[in-house]
C-alpha cells in the first residue's frame, strides 16, 4: 500500500500559538505513521486534555481525545481489547505526570504494547501557564506569581522506575529524529515512553528555543553558544539492555512452561474485540459448565 | 462481658443497659436467662463433655482438648435437634479433609457421635425442619454470581475493576471463569483487568468498548464517585458502557460491608453536564442475571452508559433459584456496524431516531474522532451554537426513544395495585412481597409496584398504574427517601408514607408488615424508620 504523508493529516483548524513545539510533534507522528505505512483504520491516537490533547484531531486515524490525566487508561483498554490496533497515547506533562501520575506508574508495570508521548513544556499551557510537574524548583515562568516551590519530577527516571521497557527523549524542533524515535517506539513490543522537550513560547519564557540552543551561554573561546541539548547517539551510548550470561535455570524454566493448552486465554489470538458473542440475536456462550457446578 | 473482645463499645453499652434493666448479671449466663424470660427455649449442650466422652470411647485422650472440632460438633447437634439427616455434613467434612483421610475419619466419627447424642437427648423437640423435595434444574447462587453469569452469557468480554466490597466478588468470579465454550467457535474468554483505581477501570472499559467489545466494570459507592467524570465522557461520545453498581451504605466509607440503597439519586445525576444515561435496578438474584443482559442491550441500542443498580443485600444473599436460561436472553447490538462502504463516515451523523450507525476501532473506512468537548458529526471539536443544540437534543432524544420502545413490564413490575400501594425498587422486593402475603392472610390488601427503570423515569406508565391508588407508600433502604423524591418529582400524587431503613441491616418482612399495618390502621407517622437487627 502506498502511503502519503497527506493521508495522515486532517483539515481541522489548528489553534496552537505560533511557534508552539506541538506542531513539530504532530508532524513527527504523521510522518512516522506514513513511513510505517500503517493502514489508517489500524491506528488510533488517544490524547489527554491540554493544548497537547488536541493532537488526536489533527491526525487522520482514529482519534480519541479523552479526559485530563486519563489518556493511558482509555488507550490500554482499547489496546487490550483489540491488539491489532497501533495505539499511540499523547498528552501534556501536567496530564501525565500531575493528575495522571498514578496511571503512569501503573501503566509502566503493565507494559501493554503501545507508545506514550509526553509533551514536556514545563507549564500547564491550556490553563494559562501554571507550573507543571517538570518545571524546575525556583524557576518563575511568566504566569507564576512566585517562583516554583516544588522539585521537578524527572520523567525519564520515573518511567524507568515504573517499568516502561523503552524510554527515550526527543526534541520538538528536531522533527526528523523525533519521527525515528516514534517509529522505534511503535515497533518496540511493550510500553514505550517518549519524553519530548517542547517549547511553549506563550507561557514558558525560560526554556525557550534559544535557551535550548544555549544562546545565553556563549563559549568565550569559540564565541559559539553551548547548546543545552545533545544527541545521545553521538556519545556512543548503547541503550539496549543486554543479558550477558543467560541464566540457564531460567531458560529451562521457560521451555518447561511452553505447553499447548487451548483453555489458557490467549488474548493475542482471540482478543475480546474479535470474539463472536451472538448468532441471530441469541447468545452463543455456553455457561452450562458453570451452572452445573452450582446445581443442587 | 469484658472477656468478649470483639464487641462494639456501643453495643456493649446497650447490652449492659438491657441486662441491668432485667436484673441479670453481666455474664453469658445472664444473657441466656434474659433470653429464656423472653420465651427462647434453651437446649444446653456441653461440648466439653462430648469431647471427653469421645476420647474415652475411642481411647484417644488427645480428643479431650480438640476444641478445633467444636464447629463440626455444633453443626451436628443442630442437625440432630432439627431432625435433618447428617449426610451433607459428612460429605462436606470428607471434601474439606480430602487430603487428610485420618482427620476426615476423626471428624466424621465426632459428627456422628454428636448427632446421635442430639437425636437421643432431644427426641421430643417439636420444631423439625423437613427436607423439601429437590426440584429439577435448581442452582444455588450468590447475587454477585448472577450478574457475573449474566455478563458471560451476554457476551461481555472485558471487565476492569478496582477491589471494593461488595462489588469485586463479581470480578473475581469472572476471572475464575475466564474461559468457556462458545458454540462453533474458538474457546471464549473474558479479559479481566485489575486496575490502579476506579478512574482507570472506567477508562479501560470505555477504550475496550470503542473496539466494539461488550465491556463493563463493577463497583460500589466510593469507586463510582471516582467514575463520575468519565461517565459524562461516555455520555457525550455515546459509548455503550455498563457499570454494575453494587451499593453499600454511604456516605464516604459509611458502613463499608453493610447494605444500603443510598446511591439512587447519585447514579441518576453523577457527572457534570446534561447527558443521557439509563439507570436500571434489579430486585433479586434471578433478575440480576436477566437484567444484566438487558443492560447491555440498552447500552448498545441507545448508545449510552447504563448503570445497573444492585446492592450488598443481593450480592451476599445465597439463594436456590431456577437454573438460569441463556436462551431467554437476547443480544441486541443496535446500530453497531460490521462493514462501512462510504468514504465519508460520520460517527455522529443525524438520523430520525437520534441514533447514528456506530463504527469501532479497526473497521475499514470507519475512522472517527471522539472528544469530551462538544463536537460535530465527525467528532471534531465544535463550539458552534447551532451544532451544540442539535447535538445536545440528539443525545437527549435517546431517552424518549428508550421509554417508548422498552416493554412496560421491563420498566416496572406490577405485583397488583390496590388502594394502598407500596412503591419500591431493588432488593426490598423480597421482604415486601412476604409482608404483603402476611397481610393478605388477614384479609388486608396492599399493592406493590417495583420500579426497575429509574432513569429515564417511567412517569406515564406509573401514572396509569397508580391511577386508582389512594395511598402511596415508599419503602427503601436510605435516609432521605430517594425514590420518594423521584416519585414526588414526576407524579402528581405525592408520597403519603415513607418506610425507611438505613442501619446497614437488610429489611425484614416482619418489620415491613408491622409498619404497613400501622398505616392501614391509620396510626402511622408519615415517616417510619426501621431498626431491626444488631
Ligand atoms: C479534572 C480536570 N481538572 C482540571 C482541568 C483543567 N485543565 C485543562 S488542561 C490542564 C493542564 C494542561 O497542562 P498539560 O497537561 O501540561 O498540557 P499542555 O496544555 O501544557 O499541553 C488543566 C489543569 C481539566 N480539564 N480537568
Ligand atoms: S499555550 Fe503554549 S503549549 Fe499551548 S499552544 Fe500556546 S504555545 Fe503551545
Ligand atoms: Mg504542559
Amino acid at each position: 500500500m502506498e502511503s502519503n504523508l497527506s493521508d495522515y493529516k486532517t483539515e481541522v483548524h489548528n489553534d496552537w500559538c505560533p511557534g508552539c513545539g506541538d506542531f513539530g510533534i504532530v508532524n513527527a507522528i504523521q510522518m512516522a505513521l506514513a513511513e510505517m505505512e500503517i493502514p489508517r483504520h489500524k491506528a488510533a491516537i488517544f490524547s489527554g486534555i491540554g493544548c497537547s490533547g488536541k493532537t488526536s484531531h489533527f491526525v487522520n486515524v482514529y482519534g480519541i481525545h479523552t479526559l485530563h490525566g486519563r489518556v493511558l487508561t482509555f488507550a490500554q483498554g482499547a489496546k487490550l481489547a483489540n491488539p491489532e490496533m497501533t495505539v499511540v497515547a499523547a498528552g501534556g506533562d501536567g496530564d501525565g505526570l500531575g493528575i495522571g501520575a498514578g496511571h503512569f506508574v501503573a501503566a509502566g508495570r503493565r507494559n501493554v504494547d503501545m507508545t506514550y508521548i509526553i509533551f514536556n513544556n514545563g507549564v500547564y499551557g491550556l490553563t494559562k501557564g501554571q507550573a507543571s510537574p517538570t518545571l524546575k524548583l525556583g524557576l518563575q515562568t511568566k504566569s507564576l506569581p512566585e517562583p516554583n516551590v516544588n522539585q521537578a519530577v524527572n520523567p525519564i527516571a520515573l518511567a524507568v522506575a515504573s517499568g516502561f521497557t523503552f524510554v527515550a527523549r526527543g526534541y520538538a524542533y528536531d522533527v526528523r529524529q523525533l519521527k525515528d524515535l516514534i517509529i522505534a517506539a511503535v515497533k518496540h513490543r511493550g510500553l514505550a515512553f517518549l519524553d519530548v522537550l517542547q517549547q511553549c513560547p506563550t507561557y514558558n519564557d525560560i526554556n525557550t528555543r534559544d535557551w535550548f540552543a544555549g544562546m545565553d551561554n556563549i563559549d568565550e573561546m569559540t564565541k559559539k553558544p553551548r547548546p543545552r541539548i545533545y544527541k545521545l547517539e553521538d556519545t556512543h551510548f548503547d541503550p539496549v539492555v543486554h543479558i550477558d550470561s543467560p541464566d540457564e535455570e531460567n531458560e529451562k524454566l521457560t521451555q518447561a512452561l511452553i505447553k499447548s493448552n487451548e483453555w489458557v486465554p490467549n488474548y493475542l489470538e482471540n482478543p475480546p474485540a474479535t470474539q463472536q458473542i451472538s448468532y441471530k440475536g441469541k447468545s452463543i456462550t455456553d455457561i452450562s459448565r458453570i451452572l452445573d457446578s452450582l446445581q443442587v | 462481658m469484658d472477656e468478649v473482645p470483639p464487641l462494639d463499645d456501643l453495643f456493649k453499652e446497650r447490652l449492659v443497659k438491657y441486662l441491668t434493666s432485667k436484673n441479670k448479671p453481666l455474664t453469658i449466663q445472664g444473657m441466656l436467662d434474659a433470653a429464656k424470660e423472653r420465651g427462647v427455649q434453651l437446649y444446653p449442650v456441653s461440648f466439653k463433655t462430648i469431647l471427653s466422652n469421645l476420647a474415652d470411647e475411642t481411647q484417644n485422650p488427645k480428643l479431650r482438648g480438640m476444641f478445633r472440632m467444636l464447629n463440626v460438633l455444633a453443626v451436628s447437634v443442630s442437625l440432630g435437634l432439627l431432625g435433618l439427616p447428617p449426610d451433607t455434613l459428612l460429605k462436606s467434612v470428607e471434601n474439606i479433609f480430602s487430603r487428610k483421610p485420618q482427620i476426615a475419619e476423626m471428624n466424621k466419627h465426632a459428627a456422628n457421635y454428636a448427632y446421635n447424642f442430639a437425636t437421643a437427648k432431644y427426641a421430643k423437640y417439636k420444631y423439625q425442619l423437613l427436607l423439601t423435595p429437590k426440584e429439577p434444574d435448581t442452582i444455588m447462587v450468590q447475587g454477585f454470581q448472577s450478574t457475573g453469569l449474566g455478563k458471560i452469557a451476554s457476551g461481555c468480554r472485558f471487565q476492569s475493576y478496582y477491589p471494593i466490597t461488595p462489588a469485586s466478588d463479581e470480578s473475581v468470579f469472572l476471572e475464575s471463569n475466564e474461559t468457556f465454550e462458545v458454540e462453533n467457535n474458538r474457546p471464549g474468554s473474558t479479559m479481566v483487568v485489575q486496575t490502579e483505581d476506579e478512574i482507570s477501570a472506567i477508562g479501560m472499559v470505555i477504550g475496550a468498548t470503542l473496539t466494539g467489545t461488550r465491556a463493563a466494570t463493577s463497583t460500589s459507592g466510593p469507586g463510582f464517585s471516582l467514575m463520575a467524570e468519565a461517565l459524562g465522557w461516555a455520555g457525550i461520545n455515546e459509548v455503550p458502557i455498563v457499570v454494575t453498581l453494587y451499593q453499600r451504605s454511604g456516605p464516604s466509607t459509611g458502613l463499608p460491608t453493610r447494605h444500603g440503597q443510598d446511591d439512587l439519586q447519585f447514579a441518576i445525576h453523577a457527572g457534570h453536564g446534561d447527558f443521557p444515561r439509563i439507570v436500571y435496578a434489579s430486585g433479586d438474584i434471578e433478575e440480576g442475571f436477566y437484567d444484566t443482559a438487558k443492560c447491555f442491550n440498552y447500552a448498545e441500542n441507545f448508545q449510552l452508559p447504563v448503570i445497573h443498580m444492585m446492592d450488598k443485600f443481593i450480592a451476599s444473599t445465597v439463594a436456590t433459584v431456577k437454573r438460569f436460561d441463556p436462551k431467554k436472553i437476547t443480544i441486541e447490538r443496535g446500530k453497531l456496524l460490521e462493514k462501512i462502504d462510504t468514504q465519508d463516515y460520520k460517527r455522529f451523523a443525524p438520523s430520525p431516531d437520534g441514533l447514528s450507525p456506530r463504527s469501532r476501532l479497526g473497521l475499514e473506512n470507519g475512522i472517527f474522532w471522539n472528544t469530551g468537548d462538544e463536537s460535530d458529526e465527525y467528532g471534531h471539536i465544535s463550539e458552534d451554537p447551532g451544532n451544540r443544540i442539535t447535538m445536545m437534543d440528539k443525545r437527549a432524544s435517546k431517552l424518549d426513544l428508550a421509554l417508548k420502545t422498552m416493554p412496560k413490564e421491563d420498566q416496572a413490575a406490577n405485583f397488583g395495585v390496590s388502594e394502598f400501594c407500596v412503591v419500591s425498587w431493588g432488593s426490598t422486593k423480597g421482604p415486601i412481597l412476604d409482608a404483603i402475603e402476611m397481610l393478605k392472610k388477614e384479609g388486608l390488601a396492599v399493592g406493590f409496584v417495583q420500579i426497575k427503570l429509574l432513569q429515564p423515569f417511567p412517569t406515564d406508565y406509573l401514572k396509569s398504574l397508580l391511577k386508582g391508588t389512594k395511598t402511596i407508600i415508599d419503602i427503601e433502604a436510605n435516609q432521605s427517601g430517594q425514590l420518594g423524591s423521584l416519585l414526588n418529582e414526576h407524579l402528581d400524587h405525592k408520597v403519603d408514607y415513607y418506610i425507611l431503613k438505613y442501619t446497614g441491616r437488610s429489611m425484614t418482612c416482619t418489620e415491613i408488615y408491622d409498619s404497613l399495618k400501622k398505616i392501614l390502621q391509620n396510626k402511622a407517622e408519615k415517616k417510619q424508620v426501621l431498626t431491626y437487627g444488631v
